[in-house]
């Protein structure tokens, strides 16, 4: 791997092997539904507790990618994920009884493409052959945890963003394969002092375009070196401060932007405010119908930029504002 | 026609919180104290009891009516015995609201199971 | 340099709550509520002759139950997400906040879950009413 300009590094030799995502009912409702590899009907998943679903949706996630490619969980060198859960408990619980090495990342719903990044390094830096990498949110244990019980009967406004259930898996490897990882950029705090937990998707904007065009600079592209730029939870309100924002810069991203919080769902008919949300957002939209776009043709060269929210319940009560981050990693067809 | 000013009443306090909340951007908790302390300063001037006599229901819904009940009850103790009472009266008027939101509380949280 | 920008497209792009529509809907729903507690109370009073202060106990007895059923069941929070301050402000908001904590925590179990959470949401309430009875009660004391 090379380092490129200030925050950006280019792969040589990492390629996204197998990838496989599970979701909740809402999500397999929505426009993507049919490229989920399986939904469960209820939220619950079968479980007792709405944190082992979450668990259960990635155990589920991690077997299918595996069974994909026939091999067993002793074949990845490493697990590097994470989600939104306070110690990220759903990825250490169901990464309990893999006995691989296993390195926990969270940078909330950047906790996406920051695992894929590290998962990249280890692959291009010689550790193995083949890394795991997943990530997931639930929309109850993130409800439960960040802002009020499930039935509570409280009033949502419409910045609000719905957190996805569900939880995506990609395996890394250095075998060759149809999809490849060149370049990331690895994202800066980016604090626009704001401190309404009720609109995150214009307080993450400033970060994903931070990123983007630091980027662009690293690697001397322009706006359309990307068929699609994706990112990830900004959903209706937050895209427009987006890209409003690059325009500012002096960048006109007009037909290659998308939200994944925008693609999740039918924003017109499935009651989910402004759009989805959760680290499981942008990973069931990115290893559902990205990757099978890309093998497809209809995509050559996607960009995802995840985006997350740095901030818990305590210091929003304490008077503090809400800082982000957003990273960034490339997905293209190889060239075989 | 207690019944319409019942509705009439209600529905304002209702409609004036609920500005607040979306002009002011405020929180449900907050909502809510806000609300309790002032029917408590209406005690005050001994507004509250009117109020309950010409809107009924319309007066004793809103959270503002906690307010006001504990603040009557803890004065009542103390001139119906001394400054203590404003201590020992307090959860008088109050004690069948908390005591029954308790109980049904604790039985739906084991018969049902939240539906996220 | 970049939060100037950042700032400006912000403050540019602010969203818009339907105030005016969430007022109506907290009105008619608030409004409805209390009605039907007057039913309620009417019932018990002037149908059972019960005496006033036992009626109106019953009244709250009556409500109460009927929003923990209600949030119990799932219906609750869909009701409060149309009507806002509507359900927030009488006493069903205060019911729902006990018995949704309550809930949520069950898998906690019944004293480490339920127990310890139930006082999450309304604890604030029941702090806030006290001490402000405490205040305004002895100024009230002194000046009678």
């Amino acid at each position: 791997m090379f380092a490129r300009g200030k925050n950006s590094i280019e792969f040589n030799n990492v390629f996204l092997r197998s990838s496989a995502t599970i979701s909740g009912p809402r999500e397999r409702k929505g426009p993507l539904g049919k490229y989920f590899d399986d939904s469960y009907e209820n939220s619950y998943c079968g479980e007792e507790s709405w944190e082992k679903a979450e668990i259960r949706l990635q155990k589920d996630a991690i077997l299918c990618a595996l069974k994909k490619l026939g091999l067993k969980i002793d074949d990845m060198k490493a697990i590097v994920g994470g989600d939104l859960n306070n110690q990220i408990v759903a990825t250490n619980y169901a990464s309990r009884d893999f006995n691989i090495p296993y390195l926990g990342v969270y940078s909330a719903c950047s906790t996406c493409t920051e695992a894929l990044i590290v998962g990249s390094l280890l692959v291009d830096g010689e550790f193995g052959e083949n890394v795991l990498v997943v990530s997931s949110s639930h929309n109850s244990t993130s409800e439960r945890q960040f802002r009020y019980p499930t039935e509570y009967g409280g009033q949502k406004p419409n910045s609000m963003t719905f957190t996805a259930t569900g939880a995506g898996v990609a395996i890394l490897s250095s075998v060759a394969s149809p999809i490849k990882i060149r370049r990331a950029t690895i994202g800066r705090i980016i604090d626009p002092e704001l401190s309404d937990t009720q609109d995150m998707g214009r307080t993450m904007a400033p970060a994903a375009a931070m990123t983007l065009k630091q980027h662009l600079e690293d690697f001397e592209i322009d706006i359309n070196e990307y068929d699609l730029i994706l990112t990830g939870d900004l959903s209706k309100y937050g895209s427009e401060v987006f890209l409003q924002i690059m325009k500012e810069f002096n960048y006109n991203v007009t037909t290659n932007h998308n939200d994944a919080g925008k693609m999740l769902y039918d924003l017109e008919n499935q009651e989910v405010f402004a759009g989805g949300s959760g680290s499981g957002c942008i990973s069931l939209v990115s290893m559902g119908y990205i990757v099978d776009a890309l093998k497809k043709g209809i995509y050559r060269k996607v960009l995802l930029i995840a985006t997350g929210a740095l901030m818990n319940p305590i210091m929003i009560a304490q008077g503090e504002t809400i800082p982000a981050i957003a990273h960034a990693i490339s997905l293209e067809r190889s060239k075989q | 026609m207690i019944f319409l000013y019942a509705f009439l009443f209600g529905g304002l306090v209702c409609l004036l919180a609920q500005l607040c909340m979306d002009i002011f951007k405020l929180l449900p908790a907050q909502l809510v104290v806000l609300f309790v302390v002032l029917g408590s300063v209406l005690e005050a001037f001994q507004l509250y009891d009117k109020i309950i006599a010409f809107a009924g229901a319309g007066a004793l819904m809103p959270i503002a009516s906690f307010g006001h009940s504990l603040t009557h009850a803890a004065v009542e103790g103390a001139m119906n015995t001394d400054y203590l009472g404003l201590f020992t009266g307090i959860f008088d008027l109050t004690s069948t609201g908390i005591a029954a939101a308790i109980f049904f509380s604790f039985l739906i949280a084991l018969v049902c199971k939240p539906r996220g | 340099m970049e939060k100037s920008i950042f700032k400006k497209v912000l403050d540019r792009n602010t969203i818009k709550r339907p105030i005016f529509l969430n007022s109506i809907k907290a009105f008619l729903v608030g409004g409805t509520i209390c009605l039907f507690a007057q039913g309620i109370l009417w019932f018990f009073k002037d149908l059972l002759n019960i005496e006033k202060d036992k009626a109106i106990s019953l009244m709250y007895i009556v409500i109460v139950g009927i929003t923990s059923l209600l949030t119990g069941i799932g219906i609750f929070d869909k009701i409060g997400q149309f009507s806002g301050a509507g359900t927030i402000i009488p006493i069903t908001g205060f019911a729902n906040s006990m018995t949704s904590s309550a809930l949520e925590s069950k898998s906690e179990g019944i004293i480490l879950g339920i127990m310890s959470n139930m006082f999450k949401l309304a604890g604030a309430v029941i702090v806030a009413g006290v001490l402000s009875a405490f205040i305004v009660g002895n100024v009230i004391y002194l000046f009678r």
